[in-house]
């Protein structure tokens, strides 16, 4: 559990992070989502212990960082921007080093084996770091981020530079990680954010922007409803049959996908569901509906309409139900325990192979 | 503290640094062994110690220049301050790691003076013994300000000229005492001095006053080192 209340960092008269007030619980994922230097890392870098804060306060599982950091760092696995490798090193000293360095007590070799299988670097465990491939030296970084067990992980770009099967590869395995870890994330990768995080914030000029979970952020933040449905049927009676039900607001008809099937964009008043009453009302007609969405904005609509545009900020604050979020990440945590030991059994069988 | 110590000593030995260091210092002081005590027959081992400070004042700067600038630079200082670890600790770590280098080194005095003792069948061993802890003190206190300023700076150069500076500072400042008319000023000035205060070793008086000067240089430094660590973070 992470609690952070009103982390600023100063340089000079520039605020890196102004005022950061947020909380990671335990067994979640949590995104951080932001352009280039909106005080992501510094965010990050804090909260390791790696600098200080000019103000403010974060708790690593109830421990003051700069209070008592010891105590504090024992509880985190950090993979900074860069991965910390000492270059003229093997994996194999530098995982024993990190070991060392950490004072684990598990013991050595299993856990060593333990911790090389899940990144899948056991084929060059004996090689020299400074040889080894980026997708490879970042997994070294995760690694010993990984090394001594730690409840939480902080990882800063964990899939920069890597190429696209790794970029899958990385992910698939920080989310299996998030089920036994708490996981801070930082990205401006979207769909990484999207397709492995429970909750984003979002940061823009280090101050949040947005807090809430990924499918909240894309739900709540369109402004207007937009339905897209697929309909055989002839077009101006679709038309006219859609535009009497109560709640659109207009209609339209784009090109011919199939032999008198068009897809028909609907934008209806914000409350207001209409799937229910179109299909019984097409179905009526005896036409058939073929395909039917909503065409919510992507995440990347809303971090750029965040980013960009200041007033938008206000309005998503007040949306942003984080007393909802906080509940749904406690299921996510009886069911990550539930899984837990399942994952344990596979990390081990990993570990053989 | 071990783990450091050990990585750092073992980067060390797996760089051509640690020999490069050690074959210069034997050459050097070898040069001065079998010119006085070989070759002129001194039984008087203290040129040999005295040469010591003129080459560990550019030779240590160069082992200790890489210490904290590298870790800077290649990002692995934050490996180590986001460990569960206090930064004394890896200060210490890097400290001890260039001292052992360093004793390995100087360990080659035990050979010119098991040599010499056999050569002329004589040899004060008090002296030499005293002798080789001051070049310990000596030694650890370059060692300490090349430390201190590695932390300062993330570049390998200025961090050696800057620590060669700082200690050619200690070397000179008695020197240049003579021409200093306030009495205060010419006092700490003397006091201050690593040459006078090492060199009183070799005429064969073991001064404690002195031992404890070179240990508060050693303590002072590795302090600093561990401030300068410390207001990075805030910074």
């Amino acid at each position: 559990m992470i609690e952070v209340q009103n982390l600023t960092k100063q340089y000079g008269a520039k605020k890196a992070v102004d005022s950061l007030t947020f909380t990671v619980n335990d067994g979640e994922i949590l995104g951080f989502l932001g352009p280039n230097g909106a005080g992501k890392s510094t965010t990050m870098n804090m909260l390791t212990g790696y600098i200080s804060s000019t103000s403010g306060k974060a708790l690593i599982n109830g421990v003051d960082i700069l209070d008592d950091p010891i105590n504090a760092k024992k509880n985190i696995g950090y993979l900074p921007e860069i991965p910390p490798l000492y270059l003229d090193m093997t994996v194999k000293d530098y995982l024993n080093f990190v070991y060392d360095l950490k004072k684990c007590k598990i013991p050595r070799k299993a856990h060593l084996e333990d911790v090389c299988g899940l990144v899948k670097i056991t084929d060059v465990y004996e090689r020299i770091i400074r040889n080894l491939s980026k997708g490879y030296k970042q997994r070294v970084g995760l690694a010993q981020a990984l090394i001594g067990n730690p409840p939480i992980l902080i990882l800063d770009e964990p899939t920069v530079g890597l190429d696209p099967k790794q970029i899958i590869e990385i992910r698939t395995l920080i989310k299996k990680l998030g089920k036994k870890h708490t996981v801070i994330l930082s990205s401006h990768i979207l769909p990484e954010i999207q397709a492995v995080c429970d909750r984003v914030i979002i940061i823009n000029k280090g101050k949040i922007a947005a807090d809430d979970t990924t499918e909240n952020l894309t739900k709540n933040i369109t402004t207007d409803y937009r339905l897209i449905a697929r309909i055989d049927g002839a077009r101006e009676e679709v038309l006219k049959t859609i535009k009497g039900i109560s709640g659109v607001i207009s209609v339209s008809a784009d090109m011919e996908r199939e032999k008198g099937v068009y897809d028909y964009e609907i934008e209806t008043k914000e409350d207001a569901d209409i799937r229910r009453e179109l299909f019984k009302r097409v179905a009526a007609r005896n036409w058939i509906i073929l395909g039917l969405k909503s065409s919510e904005m992507t995440l990347e609509d809303i971090f750029l309409k965040i980013t960009m545009d200041d007033s938008f900020e206000l309005k998503m604050k007040k949306s942003s139900g984080y007393k909802a979020e906080t509940a749904s990440a406690d299921e996510e945590k009886s069911s990550a325990e539930e899984n837990s030991g399942k994952t344990a059994d596979e990390n081990s069988k990993e570990a053989e192979e | 503290m071990g783990a450091i110590f050990r990585r750092e000593l073992k980067a060390y030995f797996t760089s051509p640094i640690a020999y490069i260091f050690i074959t210069v210092f034997y050459l050097y002081t070898a040069t001065y062994f079998v010119n006085y005590n070989v070759y002129y027959g001194l039984t008087d081992m203290s040129y040999v110690f005295q040469c010591a400070f003129n080459i560990l004042m550019i030779l240590l700067p160069l082992l200790t220049m890489r210490l904290f600038t590298e870790e800077k630079r290649q990002k692995t200082d934050q490996c180590l301050l986001t460990a569960p670890v206090n930064l004394f600790s890896v200060v210490m770590g890097k400290f001890l790691a260039a001292t052992c280098v360093f004793l390995c080194a100087i360990a080659v005095y035990a050979v010119y003076a098991v040599v010499l003792f056999g050569l002329s069948g004589y040899l004060a061993w008090a002296t030499v013994i005293g002798n080789l802890a001051a070049l310990v003190m000596l030694g650890a206190s370059f060692i300490a300000i090349g430390l201190f300023v590695s932390a300062m700076t993330e570049s390998q150069v200025v961090a050696a000229i800057i620590s060669f500076i700082i200690i050619m500072f200690f070397f000179m400042i008695d020197m240049l005492s003579g021409i200093v008319q306030v009495e205060w000023l010419r006092t700490v000035m003397v006091s201050l001095g690593f040459y006078s205060r090492y060199a009183e070793f070799s005429t064969g008086l073991f001064s404690v006053p002195n031992i404890i000067f070179f240990v508060s240089i050693i303590f002072i430094f590795n302090f600093l080192t561990v401030r300068a660590l410390e207001k990075r973070r805030w910074a």
